[in-house]
């Protein structure tokens, strides 16, 4: 059977400027697929070449083995998008949203309440049937978009910064219905700036920069291969720069911070105890946040 | 790059935005229905039994008479034009709401085409209500002014599209203003509507005839309404049929230069 998607040298410019440039993957059935990356990096110009609603400019795409510039109402037939922008339909209640979307996919209006009223309660949503969008919190929003983004029951489903600017609790319940969605066989695609949430969901995932990838693999993977198992930080002060130059140990500094990386850290930080002048040596385990920030810089974007 | 010239491929998708708007204009329906009807009885009240009184008649038609297809026209006009203007223009710009539909089968192409119908559908609307008012002031004749209904269609569907290419290329909500009083006010006011424009010199009739649509859909009306065939009536089936299809066709093809990127 075919890969969800297959992307081979997919390329997107806009007047000049490469947005995407040249990238190669593939999406298997049933796993969690991340793109991560800074602001600017690509993630939501590749969402939108996948969800056929921006034509790319060179490269091949195909989403179900179709492509999205001959056969984009059939494979939008298959695909639920979670956009970054809220964008429901102020005009209608929260029923009503998803009830007009179901029209748009030819779903016979009793299944479509029928649906309308699972997807509601999947969201935990069924009080909010009859609220009017304006009247929902940010993260009541998000849930009936990820409901919205449901109403086909897809076969792929999309989302881009599913978790933007919602509280804890919020934000687990999202996660906890998208796992609970692979478990059925969805697959799913994301992008995010939350490197937790990466780590959590992801089964696979990018780390893109300047529209290329910078890096691919499990997140345990990609922890390990770039940046070890732990991090040791110290305070930042000459004294501990010096010491750690003397021995040798490749370390970064920023901030009022100084952290090393290393798969032993035990024997590392009692031996930096000993040598260095410094009151706080702690250890802590490596995240993707390290990889993050160590491919792709700390730089502010914009 | 499709040409803006370039025929769009439309499916009946189409109708499912059109059938999104009817939906929301039925859940205020109160409010909407209500000012044609009121504009009616301004227009015929104030300016035809008002000024209508010291005019007396227009080549042999009294002066409510002769105005009476001219505000079925307008409010065809205005109808379509500020849907598909303004409404449209919310929808794609605050609501977002044509970013959400295209992620679903639906197309540009089927969503511009869906607004476009819904527009030519309020000319309808409006001119529906608009002719019992008009009947009970016995200022148009049965049954031939039913045909006002399928004109308020076809006349919506040009000043839906010559609409939609503004909304297509205005960069801000503030600028639909100028299109708004430079181009529909005079034509509300030049286009034969509450004076025969044979009394303007020769090259404003031209001007009119040439550039107004409004100057066709009120002489189209006025056949209907009084009923009297007109010379004109191949010019203005003709003007109106081949300016509709350009506009629906350039304003499909800009929105989806705008909006596909």
């Amino acid at each position: 059977m075919p890969d969800i998607i297959e992307a081979d040298d997919l390329t997107k410019t806009y007047n000049e400027i490469v947005a995407v440039s040249h990238i190669r993957f593939s999406v298997k059935k049933g796993e969690i697929f991340g793109f991560l990356g800074p602001n600017g990096a690509g993630k939501t110009t590749t969402m939108r070449m996948i969800e056929c609603v921006s034509p790319r400019t060179s490269g091949t795409l195909r989403v179900f083995g179709m492509d999205p510039d001959t056969d984009p109402a059939r494979i939008k037939q298959r695909i639920g998008v979670v956009p970054q922008e809220t964008n429901l339909d102020p005009d209608f209640t929260c029923q009503g949203n998803l009830l007009t979307y179901a029209r748009y996919f030819d779903i016979p209006p009793a299944d479509a309440e029928k649906r309308a009223e699972n997807l509601l309660a999947f969201v935990a949503l069924t009080e909010k049937r009859n609220t009017a969008i304006d009247k929902l919190s940010g993260g009541m929003k998000r849930r009936l978009i990820l409901a919205r983004a449901l109403i086909n029951n897809p076969d792929l489903l999309i989302l881009d910064e599913p978790t933007i600017g919602l509280d804890p609790q919020a934000r687990h319940l999202i996660w906890e219905r998208l796992r609970l969605l692979r478990t059925q066989g969805n697959t799913i695609v994301l992008t995010t700036h939350y490197l937790d949430e990466a780590a959590r969901l992801c089964d696979r995932l990018v780390i893109m920069d300047h529209g290329t990838f910078l890096v691919e693999g499990t997140p345990a993977d990609l922890v390990r291969e770039q940046v070890g198992s732990e991090i040791i930080e110290m305070d930042n002060t000459p004294e501990v720069i010096t010491c750690l130059a003397d021995l040798g140990v490749p370390y970064e500094s920023f901030g009022d911070q100084v952290q090393v990386a290393t798969d032993a850290s035990r024997e590392l930080a009692k031996t930096l105890l000993d040598r260095c002048k410094t009151s706080r040596v702690s250890t802590r385990p490596a995240t993707l946040e390290d990889v993050f920030l160590k491919l792709t810089g700390r730089t502010l974007r914009e | 790059m499709p040409s803006i010239w370039s025929f769009p491929r439309i499916t009946r998708r189409a109708g499912k935005v059109w059938q999104r708007n009817l939906n929301v204009f039925f859940k205020t329906w109160k409010v909407n229905f209500f000012p044609p009807f009121i504009e009616a009885l301004l227009y015929l009240t104030a300016i035809g039994l008002g000024i209508g009184t010291y005019i007396g008649t227009i080549d042999g038609v009294s002066y409510i008479r002769y105005i009476a297809p001219a505000v079925l026209a307008i409010s065809a006009m205005n109808s379509a034009f500020f849907e598909c203007t303004y409404g449209s223009y919310v929808r794609m710009y605050y609501q977002k709401s044509f970013d959400a539909i295209i992620a679903t089968p639906l197309s540009i192409e089927d969503v511009i085409a869906g607004e476009l119908l819904w527009g030519a559908t309020r000319s309808v609307i409006s001119v529906t209500i608009m002719l019992p008012v008009l009947v009970v002031f016995g200022v148009i004749s049965l049954p031939f002014s039913l045909l006002a209904i399928p004109l308020a269609f076809l006349g919506g569907l040009t000043f839906a599209g010559l609409a939609m290419c503004f909304t297509a290329i205005t960069p801000s909500i503030d600028t639909l203003n100028y299109p708004s009083f430079l181009l529909i006010t005079p034509m509300m006011l030049f286009s034969g509507t509450f004076f025969p424009l044979s009394v303007l010199p020769a090259i404003f009739q031209y001007v009119a005839l040439a550039i107004f649509p409004l100057t066709h859909l009120v002489a189209l009306m006025r056949m209907a309404t009084l009923p009297s065939v007109g010379a004109l009536l191949p010019l203005n089936i003709a003007w109106i049929l081949v300016a509709t299809i350009i506009f629906c066709i350039i304003s499909i093809n800009l929105m989806r230069r705008r909006l596909i990127v």
